[in-house]
């Protein structure tokens, strides 16, 4: 064994649904803590690689590993943030109540969350700035005060590696600050982000890793090396008028929003499908 | 007034009857407020229907004899419910599609098989719409135990119940055994439909799941209490139900399910006339 394993290392994972494959022998190696996006167009699979990963479909070939070792004996060190839309807000419980739900298993049968599951809660909230509305109805929430309480579902988990589908998509500017300082703050501590994300003009500033993909893995690695202007012209297609400069060069400037961004509609997967190639 | 009440209690049939309308709708809304909250009222109407061939078999079987109707009547609950997720997860029909496929296949099975006894219409009534007053001391054991059994489940996997029925890919991830939990439900559900037959029938049962759960879900914001809450808005129907249908003379089941639509009636109703209120007084703050 190596001294230092990846903390994710998939190899060949393939995934095909109904015949026609949505990702196809991707291979991806991820070093400790790493803030990693995705990237790709729309039905490039991004949903379904991280699901991939989790076990939540089966892929037709490849295999995960974990630190180096088989996913299955590593599942309590993984995380996983949904996209938000996957759940009903309407659901009669409380902001507290979710973000307990992720003690659930280290709770064990029979057990009932007590003091201490409902201090580190409470804590989480506070890291993600909701502990005020501990005890608000989710019906409650806006779109940006859900994304943070399902972090805060993530954190109490308190994984080594975090899976997190478009946590960015349609938040308000408070929570969009709020995710960025938890990913640094999860950086610090080791922990390793991977980060299904829309928003090209914001990739080198909050990743130092990025894979582009698009049914195929376009290139993995760190963000200065592989996100350049031919490797989004492969992953994007050759119908966008891509910057002329380097992508992440002029921080200062507004970033051009010439990209054929994606629509922001939400697209609500039922569990177990994979991301319709629209 | 006190007459009125206690006038009918002379009756130990009544009695009976409305000891096992009490249980059955308080155990009925608990399991029916996962079928609200996951949207399987479908689900349960066609599991309430698919019991009826369970039902012809026991009764042919046993010469009319109540005892192994309940065994019967949940065998097919539990094949309908493992043929609806088998077709609808191994074809590419929809679920909603598998659901109906199996119960109006399972419901003409039962028609069919109580149609070659002689007294067909008589007995097809009382599996149709129930017979709350021929509930006998045995039956009311059987009711009250398997009650008992669900309540006690519902509480010592309320945790993982919770999670499957708010976000069940949190449940795999968390290595919960998800598909476990979810065919414990499913039979839980079914349990709570059969032992419940006999108050309100076949056709009337979904309303003894859902009409309950779903009053209680516009009123209140917890689970837990929501829970609370429907049982005993259905044990309420289930008695002024049985009240109405001893003075009014008419059919005790449909009594039972008109009084819990009634309440829901009224608490949507209520709830509409304090949001306008509402709306007007701040339209009037804002004015004034």
């Amino acid at each position: 064994m190596p001294d230092n394993p990846y903390a994710i290392e998939a190899t060949d994972l393939t995934v095909a649904y109904q015949e026609k494959p949505v990702l196809w022998d991707v291979d991806l190696r991820v070093p400790p803590a790493t803030l990693m996006a995705i990237v790709g167009p729309n039905g490039a699979g991004k949903t379904t690689l991280i699901k991939a990963i989790l076990g939540l479909i089966r892929p037709a070939a490849g295999q995960v590993l974990i630190y180096n070792k088989p996913y299955a004996e590593q599942r309590r060190l993984v995380g996983y943030v949904p996209q938000r839309g996957s759940v009903d807000w309407d659901f009669p419980t409380n902001v507290l109540d979710v973000v307990m739900m992720g003690r659930y298993r280290s709770l064990g049968w029979l057990r009932r969350p007590g003091s201490r599951e409902r201090a580190l809660a409470l804590e989480a909230l506070e890291k993600v700035g909701m502990a005020p509305f501990a005890d608000r109805q989710i019906s409650q929430l806006s779109g940006g005060q859900q994304q943070r309480v399902f972090l805060a579902r993530a954190l109490v988990q308190d994984a080594q590696i975090y899976f997190m589908d478009e946590p960015f998509q349609g938040v308000d500017a408070t929570t969009e600050r709020a995710i960025v300082a938890l990913l640094h703050a999860l950086r610090q501590a080791g922990k390793t982000v991977v980060v299904v994300h829309h928003d090209l003009q914001t990739v080198p500033e909050y990743f130092d890793w990025v894979t582009l993909l698009n049914v195929r893995r376009i290139a993995s690695g760190p963000v200065a090396e592989v996100f350049t202007e031919q490797n989004l012209r492969l992953a994007y297609g050759g119908r966008i008028a891509f910057l002329s400069r380097s992508p992440h060069a002029d921080a200062e400037e507004p970033p051009t929003p010439d990209l054929p961004m994606p629509s922001p509609t939400r697209r609500e997967e039922p569990y177990g499908y994979p991301e319709s190639a629209a | 007034m006190l007459q009125l009440v206690l006038e009918p209690l002379q009756y130990p049939f009544m009695v009976r009857g409305l000891l096992a309308s009490l249980i059955v709708g308080g155990v009925c809304a608990v399991v029916g407020s996962y079928v609200v909250l996951r949207g399987m009222a479908f689900f349960g109407d066609a599991l309430a229907h698919a019991i009826l061939p369970g039902l012809a078999i026991g009764y042919l079987v046993g010469g009319g004899a109540r005892e192994p109707l309940f065994w019967w009547a949940l065998l097919a609950a539990v094949v309908s419910a493992l043929g609806i997720g088998t077709i609808s997860k191994s074809t590419k029909i929809h679920e909603d599609t598998a659901i109906g496929i199996v119960f109006a296949g399972m419901f003409a099975l039962g028609i069919a098989l109580i149609s070659t006894v002689r007294s067909y219409s008589i007995d097809l009534a009382h599996f149709l719409f129930g017979d709350v007053l021929g509930v006998s001391p045995g039956d009311l054991w059987v009711i009250g135990g398997v009650a008992a059994g669900i309540v006690v489940i519902v509480l010592l996997f309320y945790k993982e119940f919770l999670v499957l029925s708010f976000d069940p890919l949190l449940a795999v991830t968390l290595r919960l055994p998800a598909r476990w939990l979810e065919y414990l439900l499913l039979v839980l559900i079914a349990l709570a439909i059969v032992v419940s037959l006999q108050t309100v029938g076949v056709a009337l049962m979904v309303a003894m799941l859902v009409t309950p759960a779903a009053t209680a879900y516009l009123l209140i914001r917890r689970l837990p209490h929501m829970m609370a809450l429907a049982a005993g808005l259905a044990s309420f129907s289930g008695v002024v139900g049985l009240y109405l249908s001893y003075y009014l003379s008419v059919a005790s089941g449909a009594a039972i399910v008109l009084t819990a639509t009634a309440l829901f009636g009224l608490a949507w109703g209520g709830r509409e006339v304090s949001r306008r209120l509402k709306l007007e007084a701040s339209n009037h703050d804002v004015t004034g």
